[in-house]
Parts: C-alpha cells; structure tokens; sequence
C-alpha cells in the first residue's frame, strides 16, 4: 500500500476505530494464557456467582470463571474466523483468478456452482457442511463457515481480474513473451489485491457472527469449550432471570469485534477508492 | 513482389470479431476489422500505417504480434511462419517483435517500478538477474533520456512523455528487430511528440529497427516513415513510397485525406475534398469496393465488384476501379489473387 493511500486511511477515524477495537480482541486473545487468570474449563466457585473481586464477571451454571471465558473465547471466535477466511482465500483467489482470465468454458462451469452455491440461504449451507460430520467442533465450524464464503470470494476476485485484463499493461505483459501464470501472479494478482484485502476484512467479521451462530445452533464445539457463541447459547435461557453476566459479554464482545472488522473494512474501501485524492 | 530484404511479409491476413447472441451464442455477423491485408517491411525500413479511427489499424498491429489472433492468412517474419508457433517457441519469437502502446498510462503496471517494468523481459527470457539486470535497465532508461537513478520510482511518479520513455525502453530491453509503434505519440503534447518521433529515429539507426509505425496523424507519419500503406475498413486501399504518397495520391481517400493536413504556407491554394457521411459500419461492409458509398469518383462497376491491386511502379499500389484506368491493365491483379 502506497503512502498516500496509508495516510487516507489513517485520516479516516472510523477506521481508526475499528482498528483500534480489533487490535485489542488481538492483544487479549494472544495473551488469553496471562490474562485469563483461571483454567476456563475447570469449575473455580459456586455456579452463577455474582461478578466479584475474585471472579471480574462472576461464574457460570457449571462455576467456570467467566472472565477467563471471555478471555479464551476471544482467542477462539478470532482464531475460526481468521482460518475460515484463509480457507475461502486459499480456494476462492485461484478459481477466481483462473475463471476470470481464462474465461470461456471454464469460466462457465466455475461460475455456474458458484451460482448453485450462492442459491441456498449461507445459514442452511453451513448447517449442511457442519452436519456431514458425527462430531461437530471448532474446526468443522472453520470448514462450514469458510465453504460458505468461498463463492463470494470467487466472484469478486473475477470482477477484479476482468477489470484488469483488458489494461494494456497487462498485453504488454503478453508481448514480452511472460507466461500467463507469471501474467497472473506478477501482474494480474498485485492490481487485484485492494478489493480482496477489502473482501477479506469484511469477510472476517462476517465470519466471526457465523461461527458464533453455528455454536448456538448447537453445530459448534461442546458446550464446556469457551468460544462466544457456546456461551451464549448458554445464557440463552437465563435472559429473562436477572443473570446478566452470563449472557451480556459474550453478546456484546460479538457484536462488538463485528463492528470493529465492518468500520476497518469501509475504511480500506475508501482508502482503496482510486478517487480518492 | 518480395526481396531477400524483407523482415515482415504479411499475406491475406484476415481478423473478423464474431458477434453472438442468444442463449447458445449463435454466431450472428462477423466484424470484418482486418479483412485480406497483405504487405511487407524491408530490414531496417519504417512502414506508416494511417487510416480513420475504427478502421483495424491497431488490430492488424497486435494481430501480426499475435496479441490478437488472426482469423486467417500469413505472416512470415524473417522466413519464420509466425502463426505456426505454438507456447514457448511464440514466446522466444517475442524477443524479435515488439510494441509500444498508446496511451503512456494505463500500458505501465501502476504496482511495478521501473526496474521491474523496463528488466521483466530480461528476467522473463533469462537475459540477466539481479544487479547485471539493474545495469542494462539502467543504460535502457539513459539511452531513452531518463535518468538511471529513477529505477526504482513507480509510473505515476512521471509525466506523459517520460512515462512513454519508459515503454519505449520496455520495448528496447530484448534488443528486437522490429516495434510495432501503436499510436505511440498520439496521446503526448505536440512539443513531446516531436522529443519521442526523434528518439523513435535515433534508435532505428542505432538498432537497425523496422517499425510498423500506426497514426492517424499524416504529418507526422511522413516524417519517419520509408513507406505509408493507408487503411480503409479493414483493407489496404493504397501503398506507396511516403514522398511519392503525397505527391502523386492515386487513390481518391487517399486523396481525401492528404487534403486535409494543413499546410504551413498561407499562400498556396488548396482544394479541401470533403467526405460526405460516415465510416459504414465494418460489420457489413458496402459491396464492391468499401469506398464506394463516400467515393468523388463512384461508378456503377464501384458497387459491383471489388477492386483489383493496380500497380503504379516504384512499388505504388492502389486499389480503384476508376483511377486503374490511367494505367495499363496488365498492371491490375484481379481480387482473387490481390497481393501488393
């Protein structure tokens, strides 16, 4: 990223914002050993004990610390969406790349399971791919979320490839005699990489509310694992009792980090707008 | 018709752009953009190339760098048949054909500095890596009248003309023997176009280069052209040597043309020849000779048949029914078999 393009972004405060929020559920999910200060999966106290000196934000039904919960949870809702987005990017570039710079026939057949893939609601299709397996955990939720993003991710590398092509230094490219992966991946690629570092980020928080929404739904990790959409699933059934500490973090450290990921990646996008003085 | 001098020898290439439609992309007309060219270029000799916008000019240059493919006919460069070669060994005849583009701006990757632009062919081909490759871009870019120390700038770092400077170094890098110069001046100030036309012929004597050197500027294409070749929907209508083309034009589009470059003397009366209507679309072309519907000289044969190559002498061809009959007619080659 050029310096002006750094400087847009930096100027943006929103952005800035997003960045910040995110950089802290970083911080917090690197250090979930340290901070966390209980084991997360060993009961420490009384069950549903009242947030205290001891326990920051009290226990839950089973006396596991919340706090420490919370902490490692961080480390795990973050950790399934940054591999599921890996996953889609690893599958969705190259198809996209391909699709859109050869075209044709192939073209055509990507593009048609994309749309099949795009025509079922994303919440059914990640419930379809988590219940292939017997045992559902994290890693299934990783697979369900990021199979599900990848038809996106297709799509939008081949915009970005197909308004690149036609540019003359791309035939330039060809009339020095490069091979078309080295066309690809040295001259295509670099043009494209600001929508799907703009894609990826969104993606990421999108990711985040998917892998907590699986584990509601029961089609997570087992209900001891500290992951934000398990606990919430928890609490659930205690928002009407006056058992505020059980179900508020996690739905506001959800609600937040989403945020935080949708701020940064509108920022990119202005800050990658070629408009953009 | 063909010397041991020639370089490039174009036959009968044809390039139609299929228009489909409908669900199983019926192949409904054909865009006849490049339609039965022949010619050819001599080592070391610069063919001008000018014709109305949309009339294939930029087509039949990147068709002959197989950068478009060729619907059909032959191209030979230096006895080599150029549509017969397949992945690599088209890659390496690269190193022999290159092109400068247009427009300075979007022809350059805004993502790769100088060094990567100017030396990707020497990394591509294996020419030279690393520092020895930073030296010859650097010599690349002094010779062209950059400074070396801008290696590592990126493109939007440079005005218009500097930046064509650079994709004529790119084109130099691989040391070719001839450059497709696609409109290469046509986007730059007149003062710059003059700086880059100069450099243009320094380096063809420098190099021995030929040049197909594609304009719609006549001016500036009879300053550095051996020969112009002008271009109407798709054909060759008329060949010549530059002088003689502006001294003796056969052809009446030619004609046309020629009449409308402004001549710097207020004193000398000029007939302005006005063409009426627009360029017909190449889609359908008109019947007979394309020229026809626009044409001063029309006759009903125009209409009829199309045109046979008259030859002119001195290597000037032209194509007209109507003008073909100052000459001899042993002088005409039929169509069938048109090769000028």
């Amino acid at each position: 990223m050029s310096d002006r393009r750094w400087k847009t972004l930096r100027r943006n405060k929103t952005a800035m914002v997003g960045a910040v929020i995110i950089g802290m559920f970083v911080v917090v999910a690197v250090f979930a050993g340290v901070i966390g200060r209980y084991d997360p999966e060993a009961r420490q106290d009384e069950f549903r004990a009242e947030p205290s000196a001891a326990h920051w934000m009290g226990t839950d039904k089973n006396g596991f610390d919340m706090w420490s919960r919370m902490v490692h949870g961080a480390r795990a809702s973050l950790m399934a969406a940054v591999c599921a987005v890996a996953f889609a990017l690893f599958i969705g570039v190259p198809l996209g790349l391909i699709a859109g710079y050869r075209g044709g026939w192939i073209d055509g057949t990507i593009m048609r399971v994309v749309d099949v893939m795009l025509a079922f609601p994303s919440v059914l299709l990640a419930v379809a791919v988590a219940a292939l397996f017997e045992r559902t955990s994290l890693f299934t939720v990783i697979l369900a979320v990021g199979v599900v993003m990848v038809p996106t991710f297709i799509r939008q590398v081949r915009a970005a490839v197909l308004q690149v092509k036609p540019l003359e230094y791309v035939t330039a490219a060809r009339a020095l005699g490069a091979s078309d992966r080295r066309i690809l991946f040295r001259t295509v690629l670099p043009n494209c990489i600001a929508p799907i570092v703009v894609l990826a980020t969104l993606s990421t928080g999108v990711a985040i509310l998917d892998a907590a929404g699986l584990s509601f739904l029961g089609l997570g990790p087992e209900a001891t694992v500290p992951e934000w959409g398990v606990m919430l699933k928890d609490g659930f059934s205690l928002v009407r009792q006056n058992l505020y500490w059980i179900w508020l973090p996690p739905g506001l450290a959800i609600a937040l980090t989403v945020l935080g990921f949708n701020l940064l990646g509108d920022g990119l996008r202005d800050a990658f707008d070629p408009r953009q003085i | 018709m063909s010397g041991n001098g020639d370089l490039l020898v174009v036959r009968n290439l044809k390039k139609y752009f299929p228009i489909r439609k409908g669900v199983f992309s019926r192949v409904v007309a054909q865009v006849k953009a490049v339609d039965n060219v022949s010619f050819h270029i001599d080592r070391g000799e610069t063919l001008g190339l000018v014709g109305e916008s949309g009339c294939g000019k930029t087509t039949l240059g990147r068709a002959i760098l197989r950068l478009i493919e060729p619907s059909a006919g032959e191209i030979a460069f230096d006895g080599v048949d150029v549509l017969s070669l397949k992945g690599a060994a088209m890659r390496r005849m690269r190193r022999r054909m290159q092109i400068i583009f247009q427009d300075p701006y979007s022809s350059l990757n805004p993502r790769m500095t100088v060094l990567d632009i100017v030396g990707e062919a020497l990394h591509v081909h294996g020419i030279a890596r690393g520092r020895e490759r930073e030296e010859r871009v650097k010599q690349l870019l002094e010779r062209v009248g950059l400074a070396s120390r801008y290696v590592n700038r990126y493109p939007h770092e440079f005005s218009g003309g500097q930046r064509q400077r650079i994709g004529v170094a790119r084109a130099l890098a691989l040391n070719p023997s001839f450059i497709v110069a696609d409109e290469a001046v046509s986007a730059l100030d007149v003062s710059i176009q003059a700086q880059v036309i100069n450099l243009l012929v320094d380096l063809r004597e420098e190099f021995g280069l030929s040049y197909l050197f594609i304009a719609h500027d006549l001016s500036v294409v009879r300053h550095i052209s051996d020969r112009i070749a002008v271009m109407y929907l798709g054909e060759i209508v008329e060949t010549a040597g530059s002088d003689d083309l502006f001294d003796r034009p056969l052809h009446p589009y030619t004609e046309a043309l020629l009449s409308a470059v402004p001549v710097a003397d207020p004193t000398r009366e000029r007939a302005r020849i006005v063409l009426t209507g627009d360029v017909p679309t190449p889609i359908d072309p008109p019947s007979g000779c394309h020229f026809h519907p626009r044409c001063p000289l029309v006759e009903k044969i125009c209409s009829e048949v199309p045109p046979g190559v008259t030859d002119a002498q001195n290597g000037h061809t032209f194509r007209c029914h109507v003008v073909a009959r100052q000459f001899p007619d042993e002088a005409t080659t039929p169509v069938e078999s048109a090769a000028p």
